[in-house]
């Protein structure tokens, strides 16, 4: 069965059982970690799951929180000094199903944004150490809780299917923050592609490297299995032909053209001489 | 009556307040006199593509000066973001403008020019106007920060009165060294958006107090979560990032002490709610001993 190993049951969990078997002990049950077989070699998977007994009990429905994010950087931390002195570096799949950051009083004072900070900033020093980082999306991909799981990687994978969803922040909250009523905020985002919740506008940022049509996204079939396994290949193999690894794949979309003409003009204006009288 | 005017004003006369300043002239008053060079300023016209679609008024630098010059002769680069530009949300040209400095000052790091960066703070963080595109912006501004704080310390300052908060508070943790004013507050999510998902009893929004007793920026440095508790005084801010500037990059970035964090927490009670004090205790425990 595809239970986590607390028997709760998610997307993320389910995933993480066919794709990487058993989880490592010594992790906390809401924090996910294998290194498994893959295509001849070995692969760290990484997911964060839903712990309904976890400590933290505004982190018990899969959200990242404070002992999420310290363990997620820890887990990647491990994998970069285990391969400090070897060319060849162990890649790094992260299975993301992420509801959200944990919002709580307790996450507030203990410092939240410092865990996300040290998982975000773990995933980015093993991209940038040449680690190759692939994130895939089988449900939710919700605002820091992504950051700090998921967007650092050099590729996103994303299955093309309602639940998935990627976004700043939840509807409600939004709504509230921009002073719309969610009516309204749907509307809006069925016309603005950055304000849209559903993978097929994410797509048409540059953001997503595939969207795989996946037939049972719930419970991995063996077909299922095949797709997203075929598509990680892939992934792993166009990382292997980049020299550089950093994000500036992710500036080719015509929705992300503003961002490639800044860039443009910061490289014209950097090395110019003198100040410039405003 | 003169005379007893004098000394006040002439104390009031030197007092330099740097949260009443303005992102640009931020920028100007820390990088070194007559240094300092605008990249994409306003007459580049590089506003958002997105808010006038929404009939939001654009700003022509969307919220955030580049500013290169020089910090105590060292070529620096300060990113500083206008609070009273949307809340001092990143949308897609503020955030590329972060990321892609911090992105050049990287490759000048690896071409021999050691190119330093000061981001000034002062942000909810997603426009939510331009929300995947805000929050993609900030993944690239987290990434261009763990690689720059790998040749050049990374200095945030968040000085107040907005605060720095979302993706950006992400941004904030990864810096090398953070210095904070009284005024000044550092949490993941906003207030609002914490009472609207965890309820009133547990995030009250509009108590000030409670809100500056967890997140204010004297907490966060009697926390240890800070590097520095400054006086709002430019002067003072300036002598501060030299020091850090002099300092150097880190052994271990705060972000990276994952043993120390994980053991701290390990030994919070977490039935019990969160009180200043506690957040204190647990992460300066060892530090006193």
């Amino acid at each position: 069965m595809s239970h986590s190993k607390n028997g709760f049951v998610s997307r993320g969990a389910h995933w993480f059982a066919a794709l990487a078997g058993t989880a490592l002990a010594g992790y906390p049950d809401s924090v996910l970690v294998a290194d498994a077989p893959f295509n001849g070699r070995t692969v760290r998977f990484i997911a964060v799951i839903p712990d309904a007994q976890n400590r933290f009990a505004r982190a018990r429905d899969g959200e990242v929180g404070l002992i999420e994010g310290w363990h997620l950087a820890r887990a990647v931390h491990e994998l970069v000094a285990a391969d400090q002195n070897k060319t060849d570096k162990t890649p790094l799949i992260a299975i993301v199903d992420v509801p959200s950051q944990a919002y709580g009083r307790r996450e507030e004072a203990y410092g939240i944004h410092l865990a996300l900070a040290a998982a975000a900033g773990a995933y980015a020093a093993a991209r940038q150490a040449g680690h190759p980082v692939v994130a895939l999306i089988v449900g939710k991909a919700m605002s820091g809780a992504f950051l700090a799981h998921g967007y650092q990687a050099n590729r996103i994978v994303a299955f093309d299917d309602p639940e998935v969803m990627v976004h700043a922040m939840g509807k409600a909250s939004a709504a509230r923050i921009t002073l719309r009523s969610v009516e309204a905020l749907t509307a809006l985002a069925e016309t603005i592609p950055p304000m849209a919740y559903d993978i097929k506008n994410f797509a048409s940022l540059g953001l997503l490297s595939a969207s795989l049509n996946v037939v049972a996204p719930d419970t991995p079939d063996q077909t299922s299995l095949n797709l997203v396994y075929q598509s990680l290949e892939q992934m792993l193999a166009s990382i292997a032909q980049e020299s550089e690894h950093d994000l500036s794949s992710r500036l080719n979309a015509p929705h992300r053209q503003a961002s490639k003409r800044v860039r443009e003009l910061l490289r014209q204006q950097w090395k110019e001489e003198g100040p410039m009288a405003i | 009556m003169q005379t007893t005017l004098e000394p006040r004003l002439d104390s009031l006369l030197r007092q330099n307040s740097f949260i009443e300043l303005g992102a640009r002239e931020r920028g100007r008053q820390l990088l070194d006199a007559g240094t300092m060079r605008e990249l994409i300023g306003p007459f580049d016209r590089m506003h958002s593509p997105w808010l006038a679609r929404q009939g939001v008024v654009t700003q022509s630098d969307d919220g955030v000066v580049v500013a290169k010059g020089l910090f105590n002769a060292q070529p620096c680069v300060v990113l500083a973001i206008e609070g009273a530009f949307q809340g001092g949300s990143l949308g897609e040209v503020g955030g590329a403008k972060i990321a892609g400095a911090l992105e050049l000052a990287a490759q000048d790091n690896r071409n021999g020019i050691p190119t330093m960066a000061l981001i000034l703070f002062e942000t909810g963080g997603v426009r939510l106007q331009e929300a995947n595109l805000g929050l993609a912006a900030i993944a690239e501004i987290h990434s261009a920060i763990v690689d720059l704080r790998r040749y050049q310390p990374v200095i945030g300052i968040v000085a107040g009165t907005v605060g720095c908060f979302g993706g950006m508070s992400i941004a904030a943790g990864l810096c090398s060294y953070l210095i904070v004013t009284r005024e000044a507050r550092i949490g993941l999510n906003g207030p609002a958006v914490i009472e609207q998902e965890a309820g009133i009893a547990e995030y009250d929004s509009r108590d000030r107090r409670f809100i500056w007793g967890i997140t204010g920026g004297e907490q966060r440095a009697l926390a240890d979560l800070v590097d520095m508790l400054a006086e709002d005084d430019v002067q003072q801010i300036r002598e501060q990032i030299s020091q850090f500037a002099a300092r150097g990059v880190p052994a271990q970035h705060r972000s990276e002490q994952t043993a120390r964090f994980i053991s701290a927490l390990d030994q919070v009670d977490a039935a019990t709610q969160a009180t200043p004090e506690m957040a204190r205790q647990i992460y300066t425990r060892g530090a006193t001993a």
